[in-house]
């Protein structure tokens, strides 16, 4: 769509700028404040430049913190969106139980997030939960408690469960939205199925794809709630990711300085990515 | 795969119902059935958790505390998002594309990150443990997210709907009022349910931003578990209860649902 240039439009925009701009700026600026300077109480702060940026970059927790992230992430996308794109492609497009598909495919993402942490803690509790008596029952020796492998396994079942659904509900929307005109087509024409898939499907899914992949790597990048009150970090650091590692500096250490590079650090991290899919993504917007 | 596409679908429904059915299963037990013996469905069935939730001020309240601060921020997130994505979808202006980018770029921000500065700053300008801190810290991330969706409904509408009104004699803002919203009254309900989902589910500014006054029901929950041991039954009732509300907005907005998950573009 073609826009007009209007400089007021600048006074709609103001109402939101100045809402998200107390929020993000003044605490932003907080962050950067303490991880520039030293304190030793007492709210008197000296200048440490970049100190804290060297001794975080260069410690082994935060590079075995940021590799456990950079996995578990890259398990989640590896699952999530070939198998989301999957019940997509199987679900009903009409009918009646359309309705009834959505709305139990949308439960697990409006259940508050330490009440899915609890969930599947108690899910999969190998004494009481059925999950955790189901392994067992079947000889295989699972506690995740103890053990890191299993920790891990139901980390990623439980993130799997909660946002798959994303994934579905967004190539879903992208899949009713081609016009029968293209399948009658594609009859016509003798398709098979992987031809429908490959040039029918794909490509007017890469536009959902590209959004379920940025919104996927962006909230399984900063877990946190559902984590802490599944396993706690443990056992040991097993499955302690970023931001449970930056709230344990944060507010368990109450090591400002170091906590505050990190925050940066990490928050370049996720910026840079979305910045690179969000570029890729509006690229193909404007084609 | 072919003759049964229903079959993936429903194994992934009765996937995702499991847990929850376990976790509806545990809240009708007693505590001692929940510990003494694995039972697929209650036996000693009792409503003892419920009962007690709906009638202990301190459980109740937390619900009350946890849909207020949520109401006010769908209200006020919407409200501030529909003019600004309104400007975003009609006008070009001077940094549009990198205002629209800096605004997405709060959704990216960890919530671990702005726990801490939130509390400082909350603290400071006397609004900590008030559900408004709650509702005003979340619009960081609903607000770009509203705007974000209403851009992409507002962007499907065509310009000359703005034009013909204007010919006809409407004012801007009686234009934008009486057509131009209830044009993309889909779009706004769209908008609100995300907005009241990312705010209901969000748990750890809400929790850092309150203390007893106006503490969530997901924080009650965290604390009972930690301080009154194992009382499972109890937790389990209250995590059905959080439930309820998402299942009650889901089901008035099910027929747009699948169009707001693509933010409104496809």
């Amino acid at each position: 769509m073609n826009k007009t240039v209007n400089q007021k439009a600048w006074f709609f925009v103001l109402p939101v700028v100045l809402l998200v701009a107390f929020n993000a700026i003044i605490p932003l600026m907080t962050v950067v404040n303490f991880s520039v300077q030293e304190t030793f109480g007492d709210n008197v702060f000296f200048w440490a430049g970049v100190q804290w940026f060297e001794q975080v970059l260069q410690s082994p927790r935060f590079h075995a913190a940021l590799g456990r992230q950079l996995l578990f992430t890259a398990i989640i996308l590896l699952i999530e969106i070939p198998l989301g794109l999957a019940i997509a492609l199987t679900m009903p497009r009409k009918g009646p139980w359309v309705s009834v598909c959505l709305v139990l495919m949308a439960l697990p993402l409006l259940i508050p997030w330490n009440v899915v942490g609890a969930m599947w803690n108690i899910f999969a509790l190998p004494d009481i939960g059925f999950l955790g008596r189901l392994i067992n029952g079947l000889g295989i020796e699972y506690n995740y408690t103890r053990q890191p492998f299993s920790a891990w396994f139901t980390m990623v079942l439980m993130d799997v469960w909660h946002w798959t659904s994303l994934v579905v509900l967004l190539c879903y929307a992208g899949l009713v939205s081609i016009p029968d005109a293209y399948y009658q087509a594609a009859k016509v024409d003798g398709a098979r199925p992987w031809a429908v898939f490959r040039y029918i499907q794909l490509p007017k899914l890469k536009y959902v794809l590209t959004i379920a992949i940025l919104l996927r790597f962006m909230d399984s990048f900063m877990i946190y709630t559902e984590a802490v009150v599944l396993t706690g970090g443990g056992p040991g650091n097993a499955t302690t990711f970023l931001s449970i590692d930056l709230q344990k500096i944060a507010l368990g250490q109450f090591d400002l300085g170091p906590a505050g590079a990190m925050s940066i650090i990490y928050f370049l991290i996720i910026l840079f990515f979305s910045w690179l899919f969000y570029t890729l993504m509006m690229k193909d917007e404007a084609r | 795969m072919k003759r049964v596409p229903w079959l993936i679908p429903t194994l992934y429904i009765l996937f995702l119902m499991l847990p929850i059915y376990w976790l509806i299963n545990m809240s009708f037990k007693t505590t001692n059935e929940i510990l003494g013996s694995f039972t697929l469905w209650p036996r000693d069935f009792t409503f003892d958790n419920y009962i007690k939730i709906f009638t202990d001020p301190t459980w109740y309240n937390g619900y009350i505390n946890s849909i207020t601060y949520v109401v006010i921020n769908t209200v006020l997130s919407v409200a501030v998002a529909l003019p600004a994505a309104y400007a975003f979808s009609r006008y070009r202006f001077l940094g549009d594309k990198h205002l629209f980018f800096w605004l997405l770029t709060n959704r990216m921000a960890p919530a671990a990150v702005f726990a801490l500065p939130f509390l400082q700053l909350y603290s400071a300008v006397g609004l900590f443990d008030t559900p408004i801190a709650v509702a005003l810290a979340h619009t960081l991330f609903n607000i770009p997210l509203a705007v974000w969706i209403l851009e992409g409904f507002m962007s499907g509408v065509p310009k000359e709907l703005d034009e013909t009104a204007y010919v006809d004699g409407y004012s801007f803002w009686g234009f934008f009022f009486k057509i131009f919203v209830p044009t993309i009254a889909a779009g706004i309900g769209v908008a609100a349910f995300f907005c009241f989902m990312f705010s209901w589910v969000e748990l750890l500014l809400a929790k850092t931003l309150t203390s007893v006054a106006a503490k969530p029901i997901a924080a009650t929950m965290t604390r009972t578990a930690s301080t009154s041991g194992y009382e499972l039954g109890l937790l389990a009732a209250a995590g059905t209860l959080t439930i309820v509300p998402g299942a009650f907005v889901i089901y008035f907005v099910r027929n747009y649902i699948a169009k707001g998950f693509a933010l409104g573009r496809v």
